[in-house]
């Protein structure tokens, strides 16, 4: 890495208004974009939980038709997981990354701005298709044909809204892998680089990998409906399975890629509130790296009930099951880290216990649907659905949220409420139990997903769910409110934030200057291997 | 800009990624409605491809500007090596799901459509007396797309398998040209290889139609002709984009750009030469041959 000094290039006069953010090439303005996208997209892809959830309130139906209740659940999934989750994360990695390991920007920051001004319009395209002839796209996110090639005239539009959106994450996951690998300040060695940087670097690796193959498959989607080609067609020597194995090799990553960086976050706040450093930080890396290598070699277990040889149904049940070791050295090192610490319970760490608590038992379901025979019987129930969610909601959302509470301080330069934070942390948690944990019980019972209308003896659980719904998706105007009120004032925060914060970010201002570490921090040396103590680092200001 | 191998570069703002997003956007917009049958699409279409080139002109002619102004230090050239690396990495594993779906469907599909393993009952039920034979009755059970005879690996495909390794020659003599500062010999040789592109596309403009014309082959002739059609057309827009690349370099290199230290653009679009000359091996081996 290059010994860098004093810095004579940076633009430090940027326009103002509308245009700021348009051609911004700083990692924190895009950064920032990213994330209220994301919030943004957080509200209309809940508002479509909520449809999906009042109709769902009494058996049969009453206020959608079928056809708008599946485009919703369709909507719901491709919002929540390309315009909440996977945009939240890379703003996160755009604040955070080149604070951590002591660089000025992100290395390619005209790519960057592309990557993230492709979203808006990526997804005016994609909501625009709930108003074409036909509907929006209602055969489930996962694009199955025959089915999705029935779409009306919003097949073409999802088709390349979803292209358009993997250019913008391929070259989020190209710059992020740039900026690791070629921005670090002298002396930070890859093992000493916080384990956010670790599991992003990892999800980048994923999403290069993976997104591509996702377009190939939608490609062939779109050929085979209108340009004569065969490829899911089985009158043509093709077959439609074809397309779910194309689907789930890029769906698969795809789901540890929304799962990783929200390692990387648990990771940074449980020390913190615990003042102790992390339990085993090089097997968590070598454990992030274990879920990435095992999340190429399980797609199947998406589709055991489809029809595969048995050879096949057994090699992925058990690479599956091989995923729980890794996750379960990742949380025995989160509880380890925890061990005889001086805990506080400040709003992140509350996130990220209840994130360590829920996220396991989304993994226990998933280790159910692991069971190739098992799976037999859960397949396509609520009871899928409702392991998904426990994975993804108190999982990523409760990741991105406690990331939020943990970095807002240091973004904005106020302290947030500590009461209205707590008030929303007991909220979510309640409500999102109160939501999904029930839908266990229905997907046993054996009520299908993706469907309007259910039989009699589902109805007390789905209403549960659905005030449980409510209830979270109410609870989130909350955050919102904190989050505003926080930017716009309140406490000032110190540059430590918090007492235990160990990391480079915190040897900066708060809020950080426009270009933070014109002069690289000289983190070689003081590394402690036996506690894996953060660096004492020369603190710099520019 | 004293010392620029010990700053760090970061590149002013810029309004061409957004102008960027509406190219793509009109362009996707146009298509779309032009395939729900609306026939003004082509003219987004149209609108969106000249705003693209805008763009393109717009953002690379600032980056080479700034390149030879010498304001992108080490550490910049670095950071680009990285992004056109794992670029094209990505662009391996788009092809890698074009020839996962012709491995499938050699291994897969069509056997079991002839009545192999656990294919057996959709045959007999199904599928009577079908019987999978690549590629005389690669075009599926249904016939779709009747009659056609398989592309011959040993006529053009051959002839172009030799334009396009020695065009990976002569790309390379130019480099090895450049790094000696033997600029005649660099301009030759980028010219060759720009010259080699543009006939291996003419010879493969020709073995499509002759596919259309003498072998009843089309883009719907089943299975066969989605995995000939998409693997060969997808790399022949690679070799197209990659020839237009080396293009803009010849001219580059004409005008005196790139010295033997810094010729970061030159080397990146080798790469992607390089790497279209492979997948394209690839496509020779297991489209083709196999």
């Amino acid at each position: 890495m290059s010994t860098t000094t004093a810095d004579e290039h940076h633009d430090d006069h940027h326009p103002s208004g509308i245009m700021r953010w348009i051609t911004t090439t700083n990692h924190k303005d895009i950064g920032t974009l990213y994330l209220w996208f994301s919030f943004i997209m957080f509200f209309i892809g809940g508002f479509m939980a909520l449809i999906i959830r009042t109709e769902l309130f009494e058996p049969g139906m009453q206020f959608v038709d079928p056809q708008f209740f599946n485009s919703m659940t369709t909507m719901h999934a491709i919002v929540m997981i390309f315009g909440v989750v996977m945009p939240a994360f890379t703003g996160l990695a755009n604040w955070l990354i080149p604070l951590m390991i002591g660089a000025t920007d992100m290395a390619l920051p005209r790519m960057n701005n592309w990557s993230f001004w492709i979203l808006p319009f990526a997804f005016a395209m994609m909501l625009s298709t709930l108003f074409m002839d036909g509907g929006g796209p209602a055969g489930g996110w996962t694009l199955y044909p025959p089915l999705v090639l029935q779409t009306g005239d919003a097949f073409p539009f999802v088709i390349f809204a979803i292209h358009f959106m993997g250019m913008s994450s391929i070259m989020g996951a190209i710059n992020v892998v740039a900026t690791i690998l070629n921005m670090r300040a002298p002396g930070m060695t890859l093992m000493k680089m916080p384990l956010f940087v670790w599991t992003w670097l990892i999800t980048a690796y994923l999403l290069i990998a993976v997104m591509p193959v996702l377009a190939g498959g939608v490609t062939m989607l779109l050929t085979d409906k209108f340009f004569e080609t065969s490829f899911f067609n089985a009158a043509g020597g093709g077959d439609p399975v074809l397309f779910q194995h194309i689907f789930w090799f890029f769906g698969h990553p795809e789901v540890y890629i929304l799962i990783l960086p929200s390692f990387g976050v648990i990771s940074s706040i449980i020390p913190t509130f615990a003042r102790k450093p992390l339990f085993g930080y090089s097997s968590m890396v070598y454990a992030t790296a274990s879920i990435a290598f095992l999340s190429f070699i399980v797609w199947a277990h998406h589709m055991f009930t489809v029809g595969m040889p048995l050879a096949g149904e057994l090699f992925f049940m058990l690479a599956t099951m091989l995923i729980a070791v890794p996750t379960g050295v990742k949380v025995f090192n989160w509880v380890c880290t925890m061990w005889r610490g001086a805990m506080t319970f400040e709003t992140p760490m509350l996130f990220a216990i209840a994130f360590i608590i829920l996220f396991t038992i989304g993994g226990f379901s998933g280790l159910m649907l692991a069971i190739t025979p098992a799976d037999f019987q859960y397949h396509d129930t609520y009871f899928v659905v409702a392991h998904f969610h426990y994975v993804l909601v108190p999982g990523s959302i409760f990741a991105i949220i406690a990331a939020v509470y943990y970095w807002l301080p240091k973004w904005t330069g106020h302290m947030y409420s500590e009461f209205w934070g707590k008030t929303h942390f007991w909220l979510s948690t309640i409500f999102v139990n109160i939501t999904f944990f029930p839908m266990h019980f229905v997907g046993l019972a054996g009520m299908p997903r993706r469907i309007p209308d259910y039989a009699l003896q589902f109805s007390d659980y789905n209403q549960i769910a659905t005030i449980g719904a409510f209830g979270f998706g109410f609870a989130q105007i909350i955050f919102l409110g904190l989050v505003i009120a926080t930017i716009r004032g309140g406490v000032k925060a110190t540059d430590r934030v918090w007492e235990g914060a160990e990391g480079l970010e915190w040897t900066l201002s708060s809020p950080p200057p426009y270009h933070s570490f014109t002069t690289p921090p000289n983190v070689k040396g003081e590394w402690n291997w036996f506690t894996h103590q953060h660096y004492e680092t020369v603190k710099t200001r520019s | 800009m004293a010392n620029a191998e010990s700053n760090y570069y970061i590149p002013h703002g810029s309004h061409w990624p957004f102008v960027g997003s509406i190219a793509v956007f009109s362009l996707m917009v146009g298509f779309s409605n032009y395939l729900n049958g609306a026939s003004w699409g082509t003219y987004i279409m149209a609108f969106g491809l000249l705003v693209l080139l805008v763009m393109l002109f717009g953002w690379f002619g600032a980056v080479i500007k700034e390149s030879e102004s010498g304001n992108y230090n080490k550490q910049v050239d670095v950071s680009f090596r990285w992004g056109m690396v794992w670029f094209i990495f990505s662009e391996i594993m788009f092809f890698a799901a074009f020839f996962g779906a012709l491995f499938y469907v050699r291994v897969y599909s069509l056997p079991w459509l002839g009545g192999e393993a656990s294919g057996a009952a959709t045959n007999s039920y199904l599928w009577p007396g079908f019987e999978a034979l690549w590629p005389l009755t690669a075009n599926g059970p249904g016939e779709i797309g009747g009659e056609f005879k398989a592309m011959a690996w040993n006529g053009l495909p051959l002839v172009n398998t030799i334009i396009l390794l020695t065009s990976g020659v002569t790309l390379t003599w130019a480099h090895h040209a450049l790094k000696a500062n033997h600029r005649g010999q660099l301009i030759i040789g980028l010219a060759l290889t720009v010259l080699l592109g543009a006939i291996f596309m003419a010879l493969q403009g020709f073995e499509y139609y002759e596919a259309y014309n003498h072998l009843g082959l089309t883009l719907g002739s089943g299975v066969y002709g989605s995995t000939f059609f998409m693997l060969t057309g997808f790399h022949g827009m690679h070799v197209t984009i990659g020839a237009i690349i080396l293009f803009v370099i010849l001219i580059r290199c004409i005008r005196g750009h790139f010295n033997p230290e810094h010729h970061f653009g030159f080397e990146a679009a080798a790469w992607y030469w390089h790497f279209v000359d492979v997948v394209w091996l690839g496509l020779f081996i297991f489209v083709y041959i196999m």
